[in-house]
């Protein structure tokens, strides 16, 4: 019985632990692959899509697919795979601008509140815990009521949408850090708490933050998509992914799914896909 | 002229404990340096002694007490502007107790010395010269302090405190970390930095025997209060307050009792 437990329980030896943290789970290696796949179509859009993705034909309205349209066209004709390919441009830069909009400000307000501590730490603190509160999406529709809709307008709504979750982020990192001796040791060699933020306590939280930016990405790609589905993101004649799930909705009642469905599985597997990684990514960043 | 590089008058502080009261980890305490002088500042933990370091240096507000260095007195809070700051970070410098976590990890050996130079617009070409001065090799110098044993941090963080060009070095504990035979190489670095530079040192350590290598003077405190002071070989060899007795007792010699220790009685202070 003791001879089980002991060698069920016994800790794995150092370098054994090491190979298991080292490889790689296969979904994250296939989801990798995918989102590897993803960015390499994105880039080479011009070059892979059979068509100009704001081609418009009337005469091939609602095609399936076929040898001249390989995922089928939409109401206006226009070639899906074409669309889809170009789509992935706006659909992944998007939320890297958006995540860079957020990370940059909740970053500096997450590292102030910390570093200066007293009423302008409570402030930041009331400041994100309203923003909390407050739904993320009723925040940048009233946002884009105010400056008008459009992609730029809601990547930065939304980047202001998420700098709360990266600034209380950022804070709670922020906080240790700056209590660690290293940062007393600058202050005493005369150094300004400017300084010691931006070229210190930052670089040395940038990993932690960074994977955490990347477990947001997936969802800064979904509400991005949601919002020009809902029409307040890209505009037509853009091919954004949430835009074209909105403009193949009325497809489907003609009984037409691939209009809809093309771009919606395009997202759900980035998304999905972002998420197996990031976690993964996270995970080992965080760690070192 | 003053004879004093650095005086500490009345300084006191009192820091508020959670759930009310308060618990004075100094009172009253002075004391003075002279030029290139060597000062012990012992006691057991609790005993306000890192207190009054971290005063010297800048990172506690003394609630009362000045503090002057060369007869210029300190301001009790870091100036804004640069060349203030700057200018208060010459006068004193401070190597902290863990080596491990006072040295910015993401920096090697070298740039971690580059980058206190640059603050004080010296050249950096100096860094080597300073590796040296501490005793640490080109393969050290290329080194993230994770890759250094404990010594060899401490001597980069010594190093990089005599980047500032000091005129005064707080040690806070600076070799408990560290086990004796390395103590007393890093001890025998201080005292050769001392003659060559005359870089006065305040020396706060709970270990005795530490303070007899170095220090000149010294001071022991009990609850934030100075109990005794003097020569450093007069009061370790006959000291007059029952708790210098006590501490020079509590230290495991051959043929020693730790129940002798336990047992004598002092006076509440």
């Amino acid at each position: 019985m003791t001879a089980i437990l002991n060698e069920a329980t016994a800790p794995a030896s150092a370098p054994a632990l090491a190979a298991v943290r080292a490889r790689r789970p296969l979904g994250v290696l296939v989801a990798g692959t995918l989102l590897a796949l993803v960015v390499i179509a994105a880039a080479c859009a011009p070059l892979l899509a059979p068509y100009a993705p704001d081609t418009i034909d009337l005469s091939s309205s609602l095609v399936g697919t076929g040898r001249d349209h390989l995922l089928g066209t939409d109401s206006s004709g226009q070639d899906l795979l074409s669309r889809a390919l170009y789509g992935a441009r706006s659909s992944l830069v998007a939320p890297l601008a958006l995540l860079a909009v957020a990370g940059v400000l909740g970053v500096s307000l997450g590292v102030l509140a910390a570093w200066r501590g007293g009423w302008v730490d409570v402030l930041v603190s009331r400041l994100t815990d309203v923003m909390y509160a407050f739904p993320g999406l009723l925040f940048t529709v009233l946002i884009i009521a105010v400056f008008g809709a459009g992609m730029t307008t809601s990547v930065l709504a939304l980047g202001l949408a998420f700098t709360p979750t990266v600034a209380k982020y950022t804070r709670s990192l922020a906080l240790s850090e700056a209590r660690k001796p290293y940062v007393d040791a600058y202050r005493v060699q005369g150094m300004g708490g400017l300084r010691i933020c931006a070229t210190h306590v930052v670089p040395n939280l940038a990993r932690a933050i960074l994977g955490y930016l990347v477990v947001l990405f997936g969802e800064a790609l979904m509400s991005l998509a949601t919002l020009s589905y809902l029409g307040f993101g890209a505009q037509p004649p853009s091919s954004d992914w949430g835009l074209m799930v909105q403009e193949g909705q009325a497809a489907i009642v003609q009984g037409a799914m691939l209009p809809a469905l093309v771009p919606g599985t395009a997202i759900a597997l980035v998304v999905v896909c972002f998420n197996v990684v990031g976690v993964w990514a996270a995970d080992r960043l965080g760690r070192q | 002229m003053t004879p004093h590089l650095l005086e500490a008058d009345s300084l006191s502080k009192t820091y508020p404990l959670p759930g009310g009261g308060s618990h004075q980890a100094a009172a009253d305490v002075t004391f003075t340096v002279p030029p290139g002088g060597a000062l012990g500042i012992v006691g057991e933990s609790g005993s306000g002694k890192t207190t009054v370091a971290r005063m010297l240096v800048g990172l506690v507000r003394p609630d009362h007490g000045t503090i002057a260095v060369a007869g210029r007195a300190r301001e009790p809070r870091p100036p804004r502007g640069r060349a203030a700051r700057l200018a208060r970070a010459r006068e004193i410098q401070m190597v902290f107790q863990d080596p491990y976590v006072s040295l910015d990890p993401r920096l090697t050996a070298t740039q971690c010395l580059r980058t206190a130079l640059r603050l004080h617009d010296r050249g950096e070409a100096e860094a080597a010269e300073l590796l040296d001065r501490v005793g640490l090799g080109p393969r050290e110098a290329d080194a993230r302090p994770r890759d250094l044993s404990g010594g060899q941090r401490q001597r980069l963080a010594i190093a990089r405190a005599l980047a500032v060009d000091p005129r005064i070095l707080v040690l806070d504990e600076a070799v408990a970390a560290l086990d004796v035979s390395i103590q007393a190489q890093i001890l025998q670095l201080l005292a050769e930095i001392r003659a060559e530079t005359g870089v006065a040192l305040v020396f706060v350590s709970h270990d005795l025997a530490v303070v007899r290598h170095v220090t000149d003077e010294v001071l022991v405190m009990r609850r934030g209060k100075v109990v005794e002071r003097g020569a450093t070989a007069r009061v370790l060899a006959s000291p007059d307050d029952p708790y210098t007795r006590l501490l020079l007792a509590s230290v495991p010699t051959e043929g020693w009792d730790p129940t002798d220790t336990a047992r004598t009685p002092l006076p509440p202070p």
